[in-house]
């Protein structure tokens, strides 16, 4: 277990300093930076003073070395546009993002477990079918389209939940339903399908030989090992829609960390958005680190090597 | 009387007569509903792409402020002259949404192109090789799987300004990660199999064996990704135009009509239901195809 | 042994099952993989199910423990436990039975244990859902089983997962877990097929040893001739679905009726008949397919002997004290040979 947990924790270290480089050079290398924070109508000389100020002028690799010695003491640099820190500007939007990500979450896996289970249960029953086509069009669903829908027919001809602004959690009941509906389809079909192939195992049949109620078997045996994927996928899912946020907190306007980067790359504020993306993928980094120790938690073969 | 003991085959069961694995998948294919049905429903996309200047009873890009937000025609005050109404520039709506079907489907095409290569080489090479060809794949994959996708594109496209191309390139380059695990998966599969260590004994090239051998053994999972991949570029070019950063206007993409309709949304909905559900029906029967071939080609579960 | 083949006088059996029938609906039609097999066991009695792979053998225990697969049909006549019937009964009052009353060892102990849980867990789930025991109770009766089943520091395996044992260790756990809560009959489909053949001799060995000790009946499944000579009070021989022969061991061993159990005998060497040297015998021909009807003896197709009237359906033929065999040339009424 000891040797397991240090071998993942180089390997997610090793992928956050990766992801920092490439984003970094992504940034760099995407086109000409100083001249997309100049904007429109920037003079030669504005470009050249931005370049300056930036220190844009200087070899990549000692750009590189300054950024990450400024990151790792917890300076991301300053907005431009909001003239404050980015680690500031992040920080305070950040719970924000974090909730909605939570929330919707949550609201995946209430709708896509159960329904993953019953559709296992009763395998091309009526419900199993109706699970599939829930998926099939989730997956279709563009979720911009799917959260205008949303505000059309709840917020508007509904009136039932407010269509934007943070004043309370049912603000977020609609933001939260349209990020993680995205979500359902993978993990309800993950869900069934180890359902069925562990309902299908002999140590299922084992179980029940012994005379546990069928709710036991389920829920003790069944579930447990059939989860242990979903456990992966879910973190995998959260991390989507982290990033995913971008999308929905500007059309909620809700004050968050997608939409502090939307606002950042319209004023072409790119140390923020570089600042926001190296939280994401640090945070996703992270979230892939504790699945798999959620796994290894469940999953005995791991955990007891 | 006693008859002599007879060895016959299997009483009952008359065996059919064998196929191919590939005749045995057509006719499986065809009488699968969702293989037919989205099937048929991409290729009227792409029909309709291919005719858009045939089918289109206007240029999609002509102006008309006399004309602005006319109600389509099944509603009270909408005409035949313009069926789907018009937009706040007064461009006629279906001859933008005709046109939109292109932006769309050649975004899904050459996106799914570019990662498709360059996923299935990688995933290939970390299949057939194994060892540490294997491990730098998987931690390239690692990486990449860590970079917030929307977030990344958004950004190299507002920084090496958006037009369709870049946008195309963007997604092809950043959405190759499915593809590099299915084929690496794939792969190895087939690679373990007899013949391609036969083929390994009569000393042909890794080349040779990964094209002869291998390619066709894992084209069936590669069909599945690629309409997979297909329909999240599709998804996520409307994503980026949706929030001004992908196809620029006055270019019609369904992603942008919704966004340009958006400030109307609570009066003239259509405006943003007609593009959506476009995108929905598209990237619907992209899916129902994609799905439909797995079922097609591993008969034994779905899931 | 016991010798004979019915328990006792009027008592009634522990095990009573008449005309089970097993049916599979498959596309091409209804598989009746079990038709109509009727058979009994007393307490502590054992009887060895003896057939090929696909007769039909661990479906039949399936179905007399309530855990055949969804799509499979079961029925028959009778189906009674300590003159109690099985058929009809509620899953909750099943499962009350099953693992209490009733147990059953699975042929593959390499899957047939919970990855996730450790091996005490595992055990103690046994008595704990069926006697209003607490977990310490449990716990020693694990460890107490454990030692008894020849398994070493038995307390520190308590803590294990299936992971980290062998299938010789998991087989005997699988066995201490039947017996938890100390059951009166124990079904044994194949216990010893997927070990090795030193571990098999062992594992059976001491099955035995464990039910003449604590009087169990037992219900051995085997396709292994040998196995059944050492162990068996009766055989039922089956073949596609139906038991072609039954009786005493003795008398099978002895005196075989139907041809299909003299082919089976001759493929398998018999210590002290078979000769050093002698050829062992083969049954040429494949089974019959049991999707749709079958009106006719399901052997005829392999059997040196056959004759027009094996086309027709062949009933079981009761002979003397308990024997029954479903061949014509077995029919009392004047057949041939």
């Amino acid at each position: 277990m000891l040797g397991f947990l240090v071998k993942r924790l180089a390997l997610a270290l090793l992928v956050a300093v990766t992801v920092s480089v490439v984003g970094f050079v992504l940034l760099r290398a995407s086109g000409d930076i100083a001249v997309a924070i100049a904007g429109e109508g920037a003079t030669e000389t504005d470009i050249q003073a931005v370049r300056q100020q930036y220190g844009f002028d200087r070899p990549l690799p000692v750009q590189y070395v300054e950024w990450l010695g400024k990151t790792l003491s917890g300076d991301l640099g300053r907005s431009v546009y909001f003239n404050v820190p980015v680690a500031q500007l992040i920080a305070e939007r950040l719970p924000v993002t974090l909730l909605l990500g939570a929330l919707s979450l949550v609201f995946a896996l209430a709708l896509s477990i159960p329904l993953g289970v019953v559709a296992a249960l009763r395998p091309n029953s009526l419900l199993d079918h109706a699970a599939l086509w829930l998926a099939v069009f989730g997956q279709a669903m563009p979720s911009f389209w799917f959260a205008l829908l949303l505000i059309l027919v709840l917020g508007v001809w509904g009136r039932l939940l407010p269509i934007s602004g943070t004043g309370s959690l049912l603000n977020y009941v609609m933001p939260a339903i349209a990020l993680g509906y995205y979500a359902t389809p993978a993990i309800m079909r993950l869900t069934r399908a180890g359902m069925v192939e562990v309902l299908g195992s002999d140590y299922i049949r084992t179980a029940r030989a012994k005379g546990l109620r069928t709710g036991k078997v389920l829920f003790k045996h069944a579930l447990r090992n059939a989860v242990i994927p979903v456990v992966s996928l879910a973190a995998v899912q959260f991390g989507f829609m982290l990033s995913g946020s971008i999308v929905i907190e500007s059309i909620f306007a809700l004050p968050g960390v997608g939409q502090l980067a939307w606002i950042s790359l319209q004023r072409s504020d790119f140390t923020v958005v570089q600042g926001i993306v190296l939280m994401l993928s640090v945070i996703y980094i992270l979230l892939a680190l504790l699945a798999d120790l959620f796994n290894a938690w469940l999953d005995p073969r791991i955990r007891v090597a | 009387m006693s008859e002599s003991p007879v060895t016959t085959e299997t009483a009952g069961a008359e065996a059919p007569a064998p196929l191919g694995p590939w005749a045995r998948m057509r006719r499986r294919s065809l009488r699968h509903g969702s293989v037919l049905f989205g099937g048929f429903l991409l290729l009227a996309f792409v029909a309709i792409a291919l005719t858009a200047p045939l089918l289109a009873p206007h240029d999609p890009y002509a102006q008309d402020l006399t004309k602005r937000l006319i109600d389509p025609v099944w509603s009270a005050k909408g005409s035949w002259a313009h069926p789907l109404g018009t937009d706040q520039l007064g461009r006629d709506y279906l001859s933008r949404m005709l046109y939109g079907s292109r932006v769309s489907l050649i975004i899904g095409l050459v996106a799914m192109t570019i990662s498709g290569l360059i996923g299935t080489a990688m995933g290939v090479a970390a299949g057939y090789f194994g060892g540490r060809v294997d491990h730098v794949v998987n931690f390239v994959v690692t990486t990449r799987l860590s970079m917030p996708v929307i977030l990344v594109a958004l950004a190299v496209v507002a920084i090496a300004g958006s037009s369709l191309v870049v946008v195309v390139l963007v997604l092809g380059f950043l959405l190759w990660d499915r593809f590099a695990v299915v084929m690496r998966s794939a792969t190895r599969q087939v690679r373990d199999l007899e013949y391609v260590t036969a083929a390994e004994a009569l000393g042909m090239s890794v080349w040779r064996i990964v094209l002869s051998e291998i390619l066709p053994n894992v084209l069936g999972a590669l069909i599945v990704i690629a309409t997979l991949e297909m329909a999240h570029a599709i998804l996520l070019e409307a994503a980026l135009s949706f929030l001004g950063l992908g196809v620029q206007p006055p270019t019609p993409s369904w992603g942008l009509m919704v966004s340009e309709g958006r400030k109307v949304m609570f009066f003239k909905s259509w405006l943003i239901t007609i593009p959506g559900a476009a995108l929905f029906l598209l990237v619907l029967a992209i899916n129902l195809l994609g799905d439909g071939l797995r079922d097609v080609m591993a008969p034994e579960g779905r899931g | 042994m016991s010798g004979g083949m019915s328990p006792g006088m009027g008592e009634t059996p522990l095990l009573a099952v008449e005309d089970l029938r097993v049916d599979l609906p498959l596309e091409q039609g209804t598989l009746h993989a079990v038709r109509g097999l009727s058979f009994e066991v007393g307490r502590g009695e054992t009887l060895c199910l003896v057939g090929e792979s696909g007769c039909g053998k661990s479906l039949t225990s399936l179905a007399v423990m309530g855990l055949l697969p969804r799509r499979a049909k079961r029925s028959a006549r009778r189906l009674s436990f300590d003159g109690q019937e099985l058929l009809g009964l509620s899953e909750r009052r099943m499962a009350a039975l099953r693992g209490n009353r009733l147990a059953m060892i699975f042929q593959e102990p390499m899957t047939s244990l919970n990855p996730a849980y450790s091996i005490g867990d595992q055990l103690e789930e046994a008595l704990l859902c069926h006697r209003r025991v607490g977990r310490r109770q449990a716990r020693e009766r694990a460890v107490h089983l454990l030692e008894r089943v020849g398994i070493t520091a038995a307390g520190r395996r308590l803590g294990q997962y299936p992971h980290q044992l062998s299938g010789g260790l998991r087989q005997r756990i699988m066995i201490a877990m039947a017996l938890m809560c100390g059951p009166e009959l124990i079904i044994a489909d194949e216990p010893t097929t997927a070990l090795d053949v030193t571990i098999q001799a062992q594992i059976l060995h001491l099955l035995l040893e464990l039910k003449r000790e604590m009087g169990l009946a037992l219900v051995l499944i085997t396709h292994d001739l040998g196995v059944v000579a050492r162990v068996a009070d009766k055989v039922a021989v089956m073949y596609a679905g139906e038991i072609v022969e039954s009786g005493s061991a003795v008398e099978i061993f002895g005196n075989p009726r139907h041809p299909y159990t003299r082919g089976l005998l001759s493929c398998v060497p018999v210590p002290g008949r078979t000769r050093p040297g002698e050829p062992l015998g083969s049954i040429p021909g494949i089974v019959p397919s049991l999707v749709g009807s079958l009106e006719e003896c399901g052997f005829r197709e392999r059997c040196a002997l056959a004759q027009a009237a094996c086309r027709r359906p062949v009933p079981l033929h009761r002979l003397e004290a308990g024997r029954a065999v479903r061949c014509v040339l077995a029919d009392p009424a004047g057949a041939p040979a």
